[in-house]
């Protein structure tokens, strides 16, 4: 039953309307317009049902396998894991030395102590957000104390930063993204470099290495950490390993290639760092920092 | 009145189903060939039943799409809701083209929407033509699609009849 007197503008008249409104919201977002921001923050609660009941059968399948497990394959499990506590237990008491003679050393120095990051886990959801990037969306937002440009890594190593902080989930640029920069260092040198990703999932570019002492500066193998330069990673933090050095003659910079130490796209859980400002002085001990 | 809110839960229930389809965790070479599930679904009902789904409807599911797939705002909305504009002004006329027909329209309308995110996304300056294997994948899901829509409007048809969404 069609009623007899269209009500409301006609259609042309709304199309047009809904072009020009989108097209606004195109811009707005594009000069990244901050009351457009904190609305995509609002509105992702809105899809997060959608996000979470995609995810909801992965869960299902974890929760079922942990359920359904036979008593041996937990035993055999739990005994492994006791293991590498174990190992990362003793490895930690030398850490804890370090550590303690790192902070007097400073204090010789008179530089400021390096400080405890605060870490919390976060699930990975299993959406999928649009093919022309590498991103993945993560169970954890701004109700959770997420901001806009947080430090995320994995077991492994460094895996990417905030970009989008919903109320209940984040969107993370990884590191690999073709559009991300990340400043890292060699280990072995202390030579500094800028690490690009180049859209492909094994792959980081490291940029500005210049092609004299290319042999002194870094190697294949090579570690690579992050440098804490340009203040959105804390310093520290594994990054990649070298694996290919070639000589450039004709830029004058030299190619490099990195892999990428994190499992990028095959995890589940991954962290999120809180850092502290690197403010404090030399008297904050570690221990009541720590926490926070 | 009633007759006019009949079976909105189902209109609405097959867009949330759409939408879960559309951003299902896949292999990155089959995400590239999956079809747009919403983009079909909103064209059958704005067929089906234009004075309920149109723009507005299309808009919104775009919007819908930004936020999911954290594209600009406004990007997958423009091209839902320029879809849903052709298929409402044209109701009449392809309720009457066979289902081939039918299916190759619907395949340039993905087409069209893709090309119009393609282009924003290029404006904006994303670097994802590296990320492209060619610069012709984006068209991809429009093949897809043009493939399922028979399908699509056959089972869509059907529950639409069994609902008597009118």
């Amino acid at each position: 039953m069609k009623p007899l007197f269209v009500s409301g503008p006609s259609l042309n008249l709304r199309v047009t309307l809904l072009v020009l409104i989108s097209i606004s919201l195109m811009i707005a977002e594009y000069n990244r317009s901050d009351s457009l921001k904190s609305l995509r923050t609002q509105l992702s609660a809105l899809v997060y049902p959608i996000q979470y009941l995609v995810n909801l059968p992965v869960k299902a399948g974890q929760w079922l396998s942990i359920n359904f497990n036979s008593r041996m394959q937990l035993l055999s499990e739990n005994a492994r894991l006791h293991e590498q506590n174990q190992q990362l237990l003793a490895s930690q008491q030398q850490f804890e030395e370090l550590n303690s003679e790192n902070t007097r050393l400073r204090k010789l120095l008179g530089a400021s102590a390096r400080i405890k990051d605060k870490v919390q886990m976060a699930e990975v959801m299993a959406v999928r957000l649009t093919p022309f990037s590498r991103k993945i969306s993560i169970n954890k937002g701004k109700n959770h104390g997420v901001f806009e440009g947080q430090s995320v890594i994995d077991a492994y190593g460094v895996l990417g930063q905030v970009i989008e902080v919903g109320l209940l989930s984040s969107v993370v640029r990884l590191i690999v993204d073709s559009d991300h920069k990340l400043p890292v260092q060699v280990v072995r040198t202390g030579r500094q470099a800028v690490a690009e990703g180049k859209g492909v999932i094994d792959r980081l570019n490291l940029l500005y290495l210049p092609n004299q002492d290319i042999k002194n500066s870094i190697k294949v193998g090579d570690l690579l950490v992050t440098s804490g330069q340009g203040g959105h990673f804390p310093p520290g933090y594994p990054v990649g390993i070298v694996e290919e050095v070639n000589l450039d003659i004709a830029q004058p910079y030299a190619q490099v290639q990195a892999v990428p130490k994190a499992l990028l796209e095959r995890n589940r859980e991954v962290l999120l760092i809180w850092t502290d400002n690197p403010e404090p002085s030399v008297e904050t001990v570690p221990n009541n920092i720590g926490g926070e | 009145m009633l007759r006019r809110w009949q079976g909105m839960w189902f209109i609405f229930l097959s867009f949330i189903g759409s939408m879960m389809l559309d951003i299902l965790p896949l292999p990155s070479w089959a995400a590239f060939w999956w079809p747009d599930w919403s983009a079909l679904v909103l064209i059958y009902w704005c067929i089906a039943v234009p004075h309920r789904v149109g723009v507005v409807t299309g808009w919104s599911v775009g919007i819908f799409h930004d936020l999911l797939n954290d594209t600009l705002l406004g990007q997958q909305a423009l091209g839902l809701c320029l879809i849903a504009y052709l298929c409402v002004k044209w109701h009449r006329r392809l309720r009457f083209f066979p289902l081939l027909q039918q299916s190759i329209f619907v395949g340039g309308l993905v087409a069209m929407k893709d090309f119009l995110v393609f282009l924003s996304a290029w404006i904006e300056g994303l670097g994802l033509i590296q990320h492209l294997p060619a610069v012709w994948t984006f068209l991809y899901p429009a093949v897809t699609s043009m493939l399922l829509w028979p399908w699509i409007f056959v089972i869509l048809r059907d529950f639409r009849r069994f609902y008597q969404i009118t």
